[in-house]
């Protein structure tokens, strides 16, 4: 495995940090949207570039600031990292431009400070991606709390005041609370922080607190939304639907995930995990997260709640596969990553501009909107159809792989818990698809003519569900990093 | 000249003040640039010492030429060549951040106020300065009376708070000096060097116990350490602001430094952490002072004092990590003098702007802040986020270092006080953040807003803002260069026999 | 028994600065007028400043001005006949940061009185409670 030295990661990192500033100081609109997108292509020009090297099994690294003895903020690009990061970065590209569509469309106040942030949480996404140990993961993760918090409280009311609060309390309060120890505590016993292919805690740490530690970085990562803190989620539907995008979708949530995964793999290794069972607790932590979400996600009538729950569950899945400690459900999850993000952004996509188009916000008022708008309810279907993970959505892929996975596993109980939660996926997406086109015309609260969102919200929705279906036929990178890194993560040290 | 930075540094901030008190009569714009010149020219010696330490390991000098012990002596070692840094460089950008402050407050009494913050530096440079501890005596009651002078200038309830201060600070110096009365009787010498070579042949003696009790003491009460803490929130909340972000930032800081200065060079580590019963003791002393200080914090409602508390809640930091006795645990100590007096001046100095433009700092008056101050805010969340412990800013390595001290000598109870304490900083300073962020709800849209004077953008005047914004990069450079200070440092003003 | 005696009275200087200091200590808590707590800040000081004097006399010896000596000056000077000098130097600076404390006290004092019309602690606590 052959490593370079590169400055290519930071600039990837602070390209949308410096853009701020610009975007800041701007006093025409097009020209801030402008070096918005400017930023973002930037962005994943950058990473793009450096894929093929990775693909080669070259990693780049770059250390920022030696810190601490033996320990500095570095950036080390692996395919892992760079699975999340291409996801990301280009998820900013289309959400860039649907945020243009839906902010203007509802003449949203405070529109710089919007982008401003938005630029400074992707910057904090692509720092976890490249991150090379725990402490620079740990770094860019409160960035990315931080930066988050007036995005989702953009709106400013009460509801934003409590959703805010709930936001930061379970994230903050939980990295703080129990990242931060346990971080701590890994270097007072080993003296490192970086990651390796198999760990490097094993032999160092007693069982009984390997145990406890895997349980403080599960539930501290609380991005990741695993139950029971799980309810900041749902309270963060308050935001503007791009934010909830970006949230569900591309950065946060999925920086929970990839920090779990990260740190399963990178700091205890698969081998420890193993042998010490934690498979099994980390197993039934996920399933019950999966079932119940997707349970609750029935009940929801706002569709950005249902949604929500749904991600909640999907999120989980990664956390599954992972936790199959076997090869292809490895792969499974971390392909889930990117198979879900686009679905799942499709479908918030179409959820805000249904908003923007009719200010419709919840399911039981969109009987019959599919003669209305067809364009976004058909992406809504093939982005509903990803997630669920039925041909042709790229989702099918993912679930494919897991369910290899669980057989590779021999978890047949999970198994099952994989087949029945999709069928509750379609139990939650279907009859809104059904309901929007096939009702009869008394049943239809929207005339039979066709007035969608405004171009800027619909060309993003649909890019992103072609996508989807694209993803299906040919998931190339993904697929490749995926199994790269689950190789990587599987070799003996 | 530079042979002579030791005396200079103290010197020039003592000699100007006497000019400034001439030029506060005759004319008034003057005494400012007195000032300036002088604070200046003590952070030049003091940049230029820690680099001659650098070089040396150690500078001494030795007053009008006499040795010790029957000079005074001042020396400079690793420990407080950083420390002096700090201090110069607290006061230097205080008093240019708040020019425009003092000129609103105090536009009769400018001599004397900047008379008053001159002779308090110097008080506080020549405590760091000094090897002689009589000599620091002396520099102590001088920073401790203008201290007085300057918080009872405040308004309400001042005098009465500065009155108070008084009689706790009185009482602490005179333990301090009855301590070293002690330590001159045990071993005929004031030079700290001299009674450390000293104290080994008779550290069993009780008189030698006694000296260590009562300094300390005396030291807590300066420190404002639990239960001693008193007098702090009152003289902190009614002083005025421009004299609090002086004095804020550096008593109780330099006060910790007397402390390790004490415990390792004149006590040295095998007496001052002999007994394990009094360190154990001392840490969860600092323990109840962090949990008690950031819980009485969440019950205030003005910021001031507000955050008052959290100062005190810092102390207990700090007291905690030197006490643990290990290397981690003094290194996020001393680490911490220098990132807690930053960020203490960071937050107080937007108080400071906060009580130029508004009337008062209680957090009503903070409602919509973000829109009308949104460079002081920006630089409240910098420090706010150094105060919680989120990297990169300094004040998350100091606690690093502190908790990881605490992990090693198995002080679990210190460790716990530490997360605690930065979860309550999380909510304390969230909810001004909401206070700022979020419209009152009797006013839908910012832009109908107008606030007391008819504006909507209102930050304090760009003299105040730079400092401001030049103390909030530091804390993020403070943090980046942790590694830096540390190794190239603090590693070696801890004795080599602490692990 | 009588040894202890003994010891209790040779180190008579000692108790006296004691007392001293708990009397002062006593005015500061206990008394609720403002100029007593302060009187009693002065006396504390005194005795921290009579302890210091004390420690360095000895038995036969003289104040440490030459002339004073047992030779009247003349010869060379035997440090065993003259009491330690230091201890009074260093409480003449004493003393100074004593006056200059109780002078920054009754300004202080001075001030409160202005502001509340009375030098009693509680009456002073009762009317900003009122406020």
């Amino acid at each position: 495995m052959e490593t370079i030295v590169s400055i290519k990661p930071f600039l990837a990192v602070i390209v949308s940090i410096l853009a701020v500033p610009l975007i800041v100081s701007t006093r025409r609109a097009n020209f801030r949207e402008g070096w918005t997108f400017l930023a973002a292509f930037a962005k994943f020009s950058i990473i793009a570039s450096m894929t093929p090297l990775i693909l080669d099994g070259v990693e780049i690294e770059y250390t920022i600031a030696q810190v601490l003895p033996s320990v500095a903020i570095k950036l080390r690009v692996d395919s892992f990292g760079m699975l999340f990061a291409l996801v990301s970065s280009f998820l900013w590209i289309a959400t860039s431009a649907y945020s243009v569509g839906y902010m203007r469309g509802l003449k949203e106040h405070s529109q710089t400070r919007y982008f401003s942030f938005f630029a400074l949480s992707l910057s904090a996404t692509i720092g976890v991606a490249f991150s090379a140990n725990l402490l620079t993961l740990y770094l860019f993760y409160e960035m990315l709390s931080f930066a988050t918090y007036p995005l989702v409280t953009h709106h400013q009311d009460m509801e934003g005041r409590s959703s805010g609060r709930k936001y930061i309390l379970f994230i903050v309060g939980s990295s703080i609370g129990l990242v931060l120890p346990a971080m701590l505590f890994i270097y007072h016993m080993t003296g490192t922080l970086e990651f390796a292919n198999q760990g490097f805690i094993a032999g160092i740490v007693s069982p009984k607190l390997i145990w406890i530690l895997v349980l403080l970085f599960v539930f501290g990562f609380a991005k990741a939304a695993i139950m029971p803190f799980h309810s900041w989620l749902p309270a963060a539907m308050v935001a503007p639907t791009p934010v909830s995008a970006l949230l569900h979708a591309v950065a946060v949530v999925k920086v929970g995930v990839f920090c779990i995964l990260r740190v399963l793999t990178g700091v205890f290794g698969t081998q420890l995990l193993f042998s010490f069972q934690m498979d099994t607790i980390l197993l039934y932590l996920a399933s019950f997260t999966i079932i119940t979400a997707s349970l609750v996600a029935l009940s929801q009538d706002s569709l950005k709640s249902r949604l929500a729950y749904s991600t909640i569950g999907q999120l989980s899945y990664i956390i599954l596969g992972a936790a199959l400690l076997s090869p292809k459900g490895m792969i499974g999850g971390m392909i889930h990553i990117a198979m879900h993000a686009f679905g799942k952004i499709t479908l918030f996509f179409c959820a805000g501009a249904i908003f923007v188009a009719t200010g419709t916000k919840n399911i039981s008022q969109m009987a019959g909107i599919g003669k209305r708008m067809p364009v976004t309810l058909g992406c809504f279907f093939i982005g509903a159809l990803s997630v669920i993970g039925i041909p042709p959505g790229g989702g099918f892929i993912s679930k494919w792989y897991l369910l290899l996975g669980t057989l590779e596993a021999s978890q047949m109980v999970m198994l099952f818990v994989l087949l029945s939660s999709s069928l509750l996926n379609a139990a939650y997406f279907l009859p809104i698809v059904y309901k929007a086109f096939f009702c009869t015309p008394e049943e239809s609260l929207f005339e039979n003519k066709i007035n969608e969102a405004p171009p800027w919200c619909l060309v993003p929705l649909t890019i992103t569900a072609i996508c989807s279906i694209y993803l299906f036929f040919y998931p190339e990178p993904f697929l490749s990093l995926a199994k790269m890194a689950s190789v990587g993560i599987f070799s003996r040290p | 000249m530079s042979r002579h930075f030791p005396a200079l540094i103290i010197v020039i901030p003592l000699i100007s003040a006497f000019f400034i008190f001439a030029a506060g009569g005759l004319k008034k714009t003057y005494c400012f640039y007195i000032a300036a010149a002088a604070l200046a020219i003590s952070l030049f010696s003091s940049i230029g010492l820690l680099l001659q330490v650098l070089q040396n390991k150690v500078v001494v000098y030795h007053f009008g030429g006499w040795a010790p012990p029957w000079g005074i002596a001042y020396r400079i070692d690793y420990l407080n060549g950083i420390v002096l840094v700090a201090v110069a460089a607290i006061s230097f950008l205080n008093l240019v951040a708040t020019k425009k402050s003092v000129e609103k407050d105090f536009t009769e009494k400018i001599g004397l106020f900047y008379t008053l913050y001159v002779l308090f530096v110097t008080g506080i440079l020549g405590i760091v300065v000094t090897g002689d501890a009589f000599n620091l005596y002396v520099l102590l009651e001088i920073a401790s009376l203008t201290g007085y002078a300057l918080i009872g200038m405040g308004t309400e309830h001042a005098p009465l708070a500065s009155l108070n201060y008084v009689f706790m600070g009185t009482i602490g110096a005179s333990f301090y000096l009855l301590g070293i009365g002690y330590l001159y009787l045990a071993t005929g010498s004031l030079n700290m060097l001299d009674i450390a070579s000293i104290l080994p042949n008779i550290f069993q003696s009780n008189v030698v116990l006694l000296a260590f009790v009562i300094c300390l003491t005396g030291l807590f009460i300066k420190m404002a350490l639990f239960p001693m803490h008193a007098w702090l929130p009152n003289a902190y909340t009614y002083s005025p602001s421009p004299a609090i972000s002086l004095i804020a930032p550096l008593t109780t800081k330099v006060m910790v430094y007397v402390m390790i200065r004490f415990l390792l060079t004149v006590f040295t580590p095998s007496f001052s952490y002999g007994s394990m019963a009094v360190s154990t003791s001392f840490v969860w002393l600092a323990v109840i002072a962090i949990v008690v200080g950031s819980i009485l914090a969440l019950s205030q409602k003005s910021l001031k004092r507000m955050l008052s508390y959290i100062v005190i809640a810092e102390i207990g930091y700090m007291v905690g990590g030197v006490w643990l006795g290990n290397r981690a645990g003094l290194t996020g100590a001393i680490l911490h003098i220098i990132n807690d007096a930053a960020m203490t001046l960071c937050v107080f100095l937007v108080a400071g702007n906060i009580l130029y433009r508004l009337s008062g700092d209680s957090f009503d008056n903070l409602k919509g802040l973000f829109r009308k101050m949104p460079f002081s805010m920006g630089a409240f969340v910098v420090g706010a986020l150094s105060i919680i412990g989120v990297p990169p800013t300094g004040g998350f390595f100091s606690k690093w270092y502190l908790i990881s001290g605490g992990i090693a000598a198995g002080h679990y109870g210190f460790v716990i006080a530490l997360l605690f304490s930065s979860l309550v900083n999380v909510v304390l300073f969230f909810r001004i953040f909401e206070i700022a962020y979020f419209e009152p709800s009797d006013c839908p849209h910012i832009s109908d807003r107008m606030d007391e004077e008819g504006k909507i953008f209102n930050d304090a005047p760009l003299g105040m803002l730079v400092p401001l914004m030049i103390v909030a990069v530091g804390l993020i450079v403070l943090g980046i260069f942790t590694d830096t200070i540390v190794t190239k440092v603090i590693q070696f003003a801890i004795p080599g026999e602490i692990s | 028994m009588v040894d202890l005696l003994t010891i209790i009275i040779s180190k008579y200087n000692y108790w006296g600065y004691i007392v001293l200091m708990m009397v002062g200590l006593y005015a500061m808590i206990v008394k609720k007028n403002l100029v007593k707590k302060i009187i009693g800040m002065s006396i504390f000081q005194t005795a921290i400043i009579f302890f210091y004097v004390s420690i360095g006399m000895k038995k036969n010896a003289t104040i440490p001005i030459i002339s004073h000596g047992h030779d009247g000056g003349e010869r060379a000077v035997h440090a065993v006949d003259f009491i330690n000098p230091l201890p009074h130097v260093l409480m003449l600076t004493a003393i100074v940061v004593s006056v200059a404390t109780l002078g920054v006290a009754l300004a202080l004092a001075i001030k409160v009185y202005r502001q509340y019309n009375s030098l009693e602690e509680d009456v002073i606590d009762s009317l900003i409670k009122e406020k």
